[in-house]
């Protein structure tokens, strides 16, 4: 019996805990998703925990996606996301294949420059690759996020070195009896092999590019090259006063995460817990 | 004889793949080839993007640049002896341990979570997305979601006012006494997601049996938890402890847009980037950067000797 009110009452802790975490996770975005549907004195005048008058009221999304430069922004974090993604797998991937199946004069050399890498978090050290992107001509275009996304964390090397350890060499050495170049057997066995490194590295990499405000706040200001994070910070300039207008813009930069995320919440899940234990 | 090879390749089927030709050419020569090939790109992107930068950075630390300017005054020591006479960046790094503070909060909760959701529970799912879904949004969005969520208006004065606690209400963000106490909890609604999925991980690769023999054993929840889960998540509570240290002294994000490092708000990582880009100063800022980068290399080092020691 008092087993039996323990268990009862340690139930209940749980649920109630989680509850609690759960509204606490939910309420600021929530508030934000009614006031996207206010109009300007509704917002001002309502508190914020109330509902809008009607969720069919889509003006201020109308106006951030007019007035917003938010297509632009989309579409310009499309195509540095795509290009440093595919770089991403292409680099990680073959770097991992050369210093895990091969043995030469200076592979200890590379692997502790990674090793040196890894312990330089790329945001102490901007101050002088700020100069060096000038000095390459690439500031303010869409190179050089590009540039540092694929050449300023080495986090990839180390998922895909990790994995291709995994992978027994007898499938190599098989390959080669046939007859396989190593091109062959990197094309045709073993980066097949890696699928679960990509998926890890591309849903890593996919989610700390998109959320990444810090590289193109630095080094593409330019309006035309505004991206999600710039042009969200900019929505504070333009709809200073109008709250519900910004609201209404954070609304639609969060919600393709979410969609892809409950998509793909697996491999969101397995690639988070893939990628930090390395 | 490779070219002889080569060519009758060629003659006899020009839909061939390249890898019937390819071998060929003996494995050797392969070998340099393709051990170029792979690693030339990616060895220039880390020397030119990440070694060379730090490198570089330890010599702009003692000079006098503005950035521009073809010339770099050498100056020696005195952008360090700036650094440290300057009471400014004691503050700075006194709101670091508000980070560290909040961080550490954060990863017991993570741990909490993380030990409910692991046990016998209904809409288990629901529940993990839920929490940890703020990981997966737009920083920036979420410090607007913040913005609006600590003002004076806010959301957060609403519900005290709606609890009957009025006098609590405040002007979160500006005032200086609450202002990093509000931005610590924004980085701990951010990042907790992510330290529960880790730790859940972990804690699911357990084998159920030890936890059944347990029970059977008479052990209760408590010592369950003290005796097997606690040193099954040791490493990864860890490798967690170094990431929440050197995340608590570069965080830069929520500060810099929620209040620009005003009321006392100030971090390391806005102060650097002013001192760089505002105020022109990229000798200063680059003796500000050895600093960051030495500790928080200092720790990862630290850790990675530790971890090894231990294997």
């Amino acid at each position: 019996m008092k087993g039996n009110i323990k268990q009862i009452s340690w139930n209940l802790t749980k649920y109630i805990s989680l509850l609690i975490g759960a509204i606490v996770v939910l309420i600021p975005p929530l508030v934000v998703l009614f006031s996207s549907f206010k109009t300007k004195i509704e917002y001002l005048n309502t508190d914020k925990l109330s509902l809008p008058d009607s969720f069919l009221n889509f003006e201020n999304y109308k106006v951030v996606f007019e007035q917003g430069n938010l297509d632009v922004a989309f579409k310009n974090t499309a195509i540095i996301l795509v290009i440093s993604l595919i770089g991403n797998v292409i680099i990680g991937s073959c770097v991992a294949y050369a210093l895990g199946r091969f043995d030469f004069k200076l592979k200890k050399v590379i692997l502790g420059a990674y090793l040196v890498a890894i312990m330089i978090p790329s945001i102490t050290t901007q101050v002088s690759t700020y100069g060096i992107i000038t000095n390459l001509g690439v500031n303010n275009t869409l190179f050089a996020p590009i540039l540092l996304y694929l050449g300023a964390d080495v986090l990839m090397i180390y998922i895909y070195l990790q994995f291709i350890e995994s992978i027994p060499k007898e499938l190599d050495e098989a390959a080669m009896i046939e007859g396989a170049s190593y091109f062959t057997i990197f094309t045709k066995v073993i980066f097949p092999l890696l699928a679960p490194a990509t998926s890890t590295v591309i849903i890593i990499k996919a989610i700390a590019i998109y959320n990444d405000f810090y590289i193109p706040f630095l080094y593409i200001p330019s309006e035309e090259l505004s991206v999600v994070s710039t042009v969200a910070y900019k929505f504070m300039g333009p709809f200073g006063g109008e709250w519900n207008v910004i609201c209404a813009g954070v609304i639609m930069i969060i919600i393709p995460t979410i969609v892809l995320f409950l998509v793909l919440q697996r491999f969101v899940y397995s690639g988070m817990t893939n990628g930090s234990v390395k | 004889m490779a070219n002889i090879n080569y060519q009758s390749t060629l003659k006899s089927s020009i839909n061939k793949s390249i890898r019937d030709r390819l071998p060929t050419i003996s494995y050797k020569t392969q070998r340099k080839i393709l051990l170029f090939s792979f690693l030339i790109v990616p060895l220039l992107l880390l020397c030119v993007f990440t070694l060379y930068p730090a490198l570089q950075l330890f010599y702009l630390s003692f000079t006098y640049w503005d950035g521009f300017s073809p010339t770099k005054d050498w100056v020696g020591f005195s952008n360090y002896r700036d650094i440290f006479i300057n009471p400014e960046m004691f503050s700075v790094f006194k709101t670091s341990l508000y980070y560290l503070g909040g961080g550490l909060l954060q990863l017991f909760l993570a741990l909490y979570f993380a030990v409910l959701l692991n046990s016998k529970i209904r809409a288990r799912n629901v529940f993990k997305s839920i929490l940890f879904m703020p990981y997966i949004m737009n920083s920036v969005a979420i410090a607007l979601i913040f913005t609006i969520f600590f003002s004076p208006e806010g959301t957060l004065n609403t519900i005290l006012s709606l609890v009957g606690l009025d006098s609590l209400q405040h002007s979160w963000l500006g005032n200086s006494n609450l202002v990093n106490y509000a931005l610590a909890s924004t980085s701990i609604w951010r990042h907790m997601g992510l330290s529960l999925i880790i730790f859940l991980g972990v804690l699911q690769s357990i084998p159920k049996e030890i936890y059944e023999a347990a029970k059977i054993d008479g052990s209760s929840g408590w010592n369950t938890f003290r005796y097997i889960t606690l040193p099954s998540i040791k490493k990864v509570f860890e490798l967690n402890l170094i990431l929440t240290v050197s995340g608590a002294i570069s965080v830069f994000e929520i500060p810099f847009i929620m209040t620009k490092g005003a009321n006392d708000s100030m971090t390391f990582v806005i102060s650097t980037v002013d001192t760089a880009f505002k105020y022109s100063n990229f000798g200063l800022a680059s003796a500000m950067s050895v600093i960051l980068l030495l500790i928080v290399g200092t720790i990862t080092l630290g850790q990675r000797l530790l971890l090894k020691e231990r294997d």
